[in-house]
């Protein structure tokens, strides 16, 4: 029977690029894959491109073409990626330099637009779901909007002889499942399939994740050697089971558990998981570990996808202000507490008037607050204080206050810190699939 | 005896929303583990922090539970003034409750 081995080489977009190379020199992989968008990164890559044309895709492209095209291309394994954010055709061009920089040849990279879809979304002036209101009632200034697209369109340009794909926002399930499609066949209606494919996708989309990352908790979960975690593969069949593994001697481990962390990793209700390609049903899968980090995987199966792409909306909401400063020692506590009460006073005084505020005791209630975080009493505190304005003046307003706290604050106070910075703020909706139209173009080296 | 001592959990975060996973490390426990953790007491749990809805979703097969709070994360990553901006930290607090 037919099987391919994809690797995943990132998680999110500044992840570490040395297990990505482990991957595609000691994996024997057929693909290696790089899963970088956020929902925030692409309206940050939009507001990028505003300024420089050339720019608004990851920042970390070119350190990544540059350590595994060489590899890549000697062994065949194909590259498929969202690096592209904001801007993949000016990805496509600086992984097309990078590549003869490197004096590779006959390499055929693939360009997958269509995600952005700011124009019909204004225009036609869409409901945003968590504000509830339309884009023009919302009074917001709209940075951005792109659309989850599919898997087709990324296996399409495979078929096509891509060996390097570069999309903006695919969702990152489709990402993987592009490669299946086009290795094994799969139509774009052979729903269980799909599911399969995208349950496989979803597990790996993390990299580090199902290895071991993100799960160490010493004594209960001691996992080896972190410091050279590697990246996740999964064996795949062409009946869609697969078994997810890691290069031998890298570290981390792949257990029964790290998987079943990872499949419920930032997902809602299991039966029903969208993607633009699928309505994916995790409930039925089952893992079984079948030798030291191997883990098959099986029982997922798939639902006719659903008539709307979600789409990712990025607006300007105001600034964020901040400001911290740290006491320690006998009686910090206290002292920290008059830090922040001389702080809010000082709001009152200068008539500055938030949107919203939180004043934090980081090492006491800062993460989860007073309830939960009863009887905790640490040696040494951080007094923080953060809100939101309107205006980048009164946010400024914030940190300034806390650095005053120096020579007019509580006794001992130490290494203010003070920061303002934009909200670029997210928001979704739903889009007539049918209305979005993806693009592929293709460069040759 | 502390959540934390039968069950692992990862918190992942979608806009405004968290879904904590909450999994027995033995599968035996899942039922134990089912009984204890409600929806209602994970919401009370999280009182000063989820505004919403909790949602508990079962997965036997794989002796776990999947809660989706609604309105938990202050606006979501990009929005909220909490410094863990991902709500990262929650399944943390969770494993801290006792059974």
């Amino acid at each position: 029977m037919k099987k391919i081995r994809i690797g995943c080489g990132a998680g999110y977009g500044g992840d570490r690029i040395e297990p990505a190379v482990e991957l595609a020199q000691k994996g024997d992989i057929d693909y290696l894959i790089f899963e970088c968008l956020a929902e925030r990164t692409i309206a940050i890559g939009q507001k990028q491109k505003k300024q420089n044309p050339q720019s608004g895709f990851n920042e970390f492209l070119a350190a990544r073409m540059k350590a595994v095209l060489p590899i890549c291309a000697e062994k065949k394994i194909k590259i498929v990626t969202n690096m592209g954010s904001a801007n993949p055709k000016a990805a496509a061009e600086l992984t097309r330099d990078i590549a003869k920089e490197l004096g590779l040849s006959h390499l055929k990279i693939a360009i997958v637009e269509g995600d952005d879809v700011y124009d019909i979304v204004v225009n036609n002036d869409l409901k945003l779901d968590e504000m509830g209101t339309t884009i023009s009632l919302s009074g917001k200034n709209i940075i951005s909007a792109n659309a989850y697209l599919g898997a087709e369109a990324l296996a399409k340009a495979l078929e096509n002889g891509a060996d390097i794909v570069i999309a903006g926002r695919a969702a990152d399930p489709s990402l993987f499942l592009s490669t299946m499609m086009f290795e094994f066949g799969w139509q774009n209606d052979d729903w269980d399939k799909l599911g399969k494919g995208t349950a496989i996708g979803h597990l790996l989309e993390c990299a580090g994740q199902i290895t071991g990352g993100y799960f160490a908790d010493p004594k209960y979960r001691d996992v080896p050697n972190l410091a050279k975690l590697g990246f996740p593969i999964a064996e795949v069949t062409q009946e869609g089971d697969a078994v997810i593994t890691k290069v031998l001697d890298a570290g981390g481990y792949v257990t029964v558990d790290t998987c079943k962390q990872q499949l419920l990793y930032e997902i809602h209700k299991p039966d029903s998981y969208i993607t633009p390609d699928v309505v994916a049903d995790f409930s039925g899968i089952t893992f079984k570990q079948i030798g030291k980090d191997c883990v098959e995987v099986s029982g997922a199966s798939g639902k006719p996808r659903t008539s709307t792409l979600k789409v990712s909306v990025g607006y300007s909401d105001g600034f964020i202000g901040e400001g911290e400063m740290s006491y320690a020692g006998p009686g910090a506590v206290e002292r920290a507490k008059l830090a922040l009460d001389i702080v809010k006073e000082r709001l009152n005084i200068c008539h500055i008037l938030p949107q919203e505020i939180r004043f934090d005791l980081i090492g006491i209630n800062s993460l989860h607050g007073e309830r939960l975080s009863k009887d905790s009493a640490p040696y040494e505190v951080r007094a923080r204080v953060a809100a939101r304005f309107a205006s980048k003046n009164e946010a400024t307003f914030i940190g300034n206050e806390v650095e005053t706290l120096y020579t007019n604050g509580p006794a001992g106070g130490g290494g203010a810190f003070k920061s303002v910075k934009e909200v670029v703020a997210m928001d979704s909706t739903l889009l007539d699939r049918n209305l979005v139209k993806t693009n592929i173009s293709y460069l040759e080296v | 005896m502390k959540l934390r001592e039968i069950a692992h959990s990862r918190t992942g975060d979608k806009g405004n929303i968290s879904n904590i996973s909450v999994i027995a490390y033995d599968i035996d426990d899942y039922e134990t583990i089912k009984k204890s953790i409600t929806a209602e007491k994970v919401k009370m749990y999280f009182a000063d922090i989820v505004k919403g809805e909790v949602i508990r979703y079962e997965l036997p097969n794989l002796g776990a539970l999947n809660f989706v709070m609604h309105s938990a994360l202050g606006g979501g990553v990009t929005r909220t003034l909490s410094h863990d901006m991902h709500g990262k930290g929650l399944s943390a607090a969770l494993m801290n409750m006792d059974i």
